[in-house]
């Protein structure tokens, strides 16, 4: 039996909260005051402290200093279980599910009703009648019999936040929410947060997207270095509040001229590929990317995008097609061969895929040259071509690191970001592919990394974006091509309204927009 | 609008000046790997001295009316124990009885250096061994297989020694080549499985390690190979022109060890200072980024087993050509599965697994006179191993037992596990 709590609305006071990892202050004196019905929006860089904060609130970190206050009330959470008791629920930035379980055994799960004591059966009918009765109280539609790995990204959300709600929480900590949806499940998560709100819940909201945080919140923390720089209102302009995230002025706005677009670099034609599972991933994609312009593809993560580029770099078959960089087809080029031909790659995720974290920063510079003049000749190493290259570029690169021969683990994601994107652009390149460049990258490294790319397409590259924030694509491309279930839906100029480009997204085209809206 | 929050003072900082003998011993205590070896070695000889104790019924009766009298019981506990290690430390290294006895021209300076012989014999095919289990570690494979390849690497090494006649010095560098490339095979077949269909190596490794031990015992004794004059499952003499030289009798230590030492140095040398090495390590510790970065993975394993199986094959050759000089059953003994935890010991680093490998040879060589000193089973020094090991692979444990600060650094070497 569920202990039921009153239903009041809920203060919550943070008070001096400090929390040391070794040397490392990740949260130092840290004061936060959520009033009840409040969406308070907690703002900062990676690595600033937010969701050390959040675990703290949560439970699942206790602080070394400080204390949390309920209702007036110190309370000290041991575990998640304390913080759920008190009223605390959270949605956490990775899913909490279990694929294979279904809506109403998901949200049971750790609370199951049970019928005849401690080793009696579920009471899966009561789970069922519950997960219905709270889904329909705060508007949040959930199907309770279907199986979470066959429901979109947006809905698997809802089943977490009901989860939260079925516990009779007050207070809903959302821990960057938005990161994997598209801008229409955007808007609906932001307006059921205002529901919520207004149904006298209060929800902090984790998040770095000055967009939404203007949207829906009625007061932001500001932190930056794992403390309280700024309390302000949503009418702080956002440059302001990027100012205050990072600690210097920053330019949102990608600055760039016009692009005057050559010949034809990379063509695309026709590619089918398929993914790990053989299911077609990418169907039939033609593409163009001239010489000095950025082509930027739009989409929700899982279009088709990383096979997409995957089989341009080599590093997946495609099932037919053809691929050529300035008329040479490049199938059957091992990915060594299509880098050294002049094309850049830096891919999607970077601590997977671009960087060797167990190695230092010097030698993740030269991880895809290390064998060819000067950093070696193919059976030795040029250890002092190698360090005196890698001091140069963390120089050029602005790569913040104790030095060169550091760890890149030991680096933020911004600056392992960097390390990739100058091994990558050091070269002459007559093709440059970044996949997701600057995501989990801090404010001021995402300014400089669009910055080159934009430096690298007026030098003549050709270069190819891929991105799911919307805003990153629209601020680099020239052209943006918006893919769909493994097609290219449409190409689009970036000046086409970003609600028309959302919709596309989602995959509504003008002519079928009524009848997929009837469909689902 | 914005109202600024007042930033806190920040935390107290002034990192005090410190003396090199505070952070000296600061580092020391620190958990760093080194520290966990050493104190891992201690807490096993600690097991080992209650082992020694309770084995041995004479001091074991004395415990039973330790109340009345503690003193016999401790005394004679200590006794015990401190002959057993002393003896363990005489076998190992040196016993200063037989250095006098050398000055004073009663003994002679081969009965002073028997101990370092000893362990140096024992110590030279696990470096090799070791080595084949440390390189294949860093580049993400668990060579169980180090066996088999020592094993084929013994087969080739003997045969070429006793059915081809050569020249001396040209003998002996053609039955080591062939001992190698023994081994080589023996380490291609898994790497090149697991390159081309994924087949895991420990499984294909163990499997062929049966398949060379029982191919050894088929071949010794088929007719050419086995010695005429003998019934039993042994092959011919190694003629002596393939044998590694050695110091002479009673002295075992041969030229194999002055070889391990450069093949360690070689080994570290293709680590850290070679293309293949900068391939391997990257294969290692990310084989997605590596593929992602041009790299051929298959490429990768195929020739990191090569090259492990080769050094391994080439510490079966050294154990043949040296110390032993004909082929039986036993002739590899144990050196291929030993290697792997002298591997783990050096911590998959080559002159770690120099010194690791030298341990182990101490151990046994110590073990033995221990055995026919007092009488303590050679079995101990078995235990003893097991227990280094068992520390080492634990070194929460450790720490927890000496309450070490950890080391900012501390990532205690990979967990052996990782290959599953």
């Amino acid at each position: 039996m569920k202990a039921e709590r009153q239903e009041i609305p809920l203060r919550l006071e943070l008070r001096g909260i400090t929390k040391r990892f070794g040397d490392l202050v990740a949260n130092d004196h840290i004061d936060i005051t959520v009033e009840p019905g409040e969406v308070h929006a907690l703002l900062g860089e990676n690595g600033a402290g937010k969701s050390t904060l959040m675990n703290q609130l949560y439970g699942l970190l206790q602080p070394d200093e400080g204390e949390i206050l309920v209702d007036g009330e110190a309370k000290v959470f041991k575990t998640p279980r304390d913080a759920i008791a008190a009223g605390i629920g959270m949605v956490h930035q990775h899913f909490m599910l279990v694929p294979v379980f279904t809506v109403a055994e998901n949200i049971a799960l750790g609370a199951e009703d049970v019928r005849g004591g401690p080793l009696g059966i579920l009471d899966r009918r009561r789970n069922r009648r519950d997960v219905l009765e709270t889904s329909k109280r705060y508007g949040l539609p959930v199907d309770p019999d279907a199986l979470v790995e066959d429901l979109p990204v947006g809905a698997q959300q809802r089943v977490e936040i009901v989860k939260a709600l079925t516990r009779d929480v007050d207070l809903l900590i959302l821990d960057e929410p938005t990161a994997v949806l598209t801008p229409q499940e955007t808007d609906e998560l932001l307006s059921v947060m205002r529901g919520l709100a207004a149904s006298g819940k209060s929800i902090v909201f984790i998040t770095h997207k000055l967009r939404e945080v203007k949207a829906i919140a009625d007061r932001i923390t500001v932190i930056r270095r794992g403390r309280t720089v700024a309390t302000a209102t949503p009418d702080t302009s956002e440059d302001e509040l990027a100012a205050l995230m990072v600690g210097r002025e920053v330019s949102l706005e990608v600055s760039k001229s016009p692009s005057e677009p050559g010949r034809d670099v990379l063509k695309i034609s026709n590619l089918v590929v398929d993914d790990d599972r053989g299911v077609r991933a990418v169907d039939g994609v033609d593409l163009t990317v001239r010489a000095g312009e950025v082509l930027g593809i739009a989409g929700v993560q899982g279009n088709g995008q990383t096979e997409l580029v995957e089989a341009i770099m080599g590093l997946r078959v495609s099932r037919s097609g053809v691929v050529e960089v300035d008329g040479e087809n490049l199938a059957g080029m091992s990915t060594k061969k299509i880098l050294r031909s002049g094309v850049g790659y830096v891919p999607e995720d970077r601590s997977l895929d671009g960087v060797v974290k167990e190695f230092s920063v010097a030698e993740n510079l030269v991880l895809d040259m290390y064998d060819r003049a000067p950093f070696g000749n193919g059976f030795k190493l040029n250890p002092k071509a190698i360090n005196e290259s890698a001091a140069e570029r963390v120089t050029q690169f602005d790569i913040r690191t104790s030095s060169a021969a550091s760890a890149v683990s030991t680096l933020s994601g911004g600056n392992q970001q960097k390390v990739v994107v100058a091994r990558e652009m050091s070269r002459p390149l007559r093709l440059m592919i970044a996949s997701q460049p600057t995501r989990g990258v801090d404010v001021g490294s995402i300014e400089f990394i669009h910055s080159q790319i934009i430096h690298e397409r007026d030098n003549g590259t050709a270069v190819l974006v891929v991105s799911s924030e919307l805003d990153e694509v629209v601020g680099l491309a020239d052209r943006i091509a918006v893919m769909y279930r493994g097609r290219i839906l449409a190409t689009v100029s970036p000046d086409m309204p970003r609600e028309e480009i959302g919709l596309l997204m989602a995959g509504i085209t003008g002519a079928e927009s009524a009848e997929e809206e009837e469909a689902e | 609008m914005t109202t600024d929050v007042e930033a806190p003072p920040p935390a107290k900082e002034s990192p005090k000046e410190e003396g090199f003998l505070t952070l000296f011993l600061k580092n020391l205590w620190s958990a760093n790997t080194v520290t966990v070896t050493f104190l891992s070695i201690f807490l096993a000889l600690v097991v080992g001295a209650i082992l020694i104790v309770v084995s041995d019924s004479a001091v074991l009766s004395k415990f039973a009316y330790f109340t009345a009298r503690p003193s016999d019981a401790l005394g004679s506990s200590w006794d015990l124990v401190s002959a057993a290690y002393a003896d363990l430390f005489k076998g190992a290294l040196f016993d200063p009885a037989s250095f006098q006895a050398w000055f004073n021209h009663t003994g002679s300076w081969q009965q002073a250096f028997g101990p370092i012989s000893e362990t140096l014999t024992y110590a030279t095919p696990l470096v090799f061994t070791g080595l084949a289990v440390a390189l294949a570690f860093r580049g993400g494979l668990f060579n169980i297989g180090g066996q088999g390849q020592a094993v084929m690497g013994c087969v080739f090494a003997g045969v070429a020694g006793f059915a081809f006649h050569l020249p001396p010095g040209l003998h002996l560098i053609v039955a080591l080549l062939f001992g190698l490339i023994g081994g080589a095979l023996w380490g291609f077949l898994p790497g090149f499985l697991k390159a081309r269909t994924g087949a895991h190596e420990v499984i294909t490794s163990i499997m062929l390690n049966y398949t060379a031990t029982l191919f050894l015992g088929w071949l010794i004794l088929q007719k050419g190979v086995q010695d005429p004059t003998r019934s039993d499952a042994i092959s011919k003499t190694i003629d002596s022109s393939a044998a590694l030289p050695a110091l002479p009798e009673p002295l075992r230590v041969h030229l194999g060890i002055v070889l391990a030492v450069v093949v360690t140095a070689g080994v570290a040398w293709l680590l850290n200072r070679s293309s293949f090495g900068f391939e391997l390590r990257a294969v290692g510790a990310n084989p997605p980024a590596a593929k992602t970065a041009g790299m051929s993975v298959a490429r990768t394993y195929t020739l990191l087993m090569v090259v492990a199986g080769g050094l391994a094959g080439l510490g079966g050759a050294a154990q043949v050509l040296g110390t032993a000089d004909k082929l039986t059953a036993q002739v590899a003994g144990n050196i291929g599965f030993d290697g792997l935890l002298v591997a783990l010991l050096g911590r998959n680093k080559p002159w770690g697994t120099l010194f690791a490998a030298i341990l182990y040879g101490a151990l046994r060589a110590g073990g033995n006179l221990m055995q026919v000193d007092i009488g303590i089973s050679l079995e101990l020094v078995t235990v003893l191993q097991a227990l280094i090991v068992i520390f080492i692979a634990a070194p929460a444990m450790v720490k927890a037992i000496f309450q070490l600060r950890a080391a900012r650094s501390a990532r205690l070497g990979a967990s052996m596990s990782k290959g599953w």
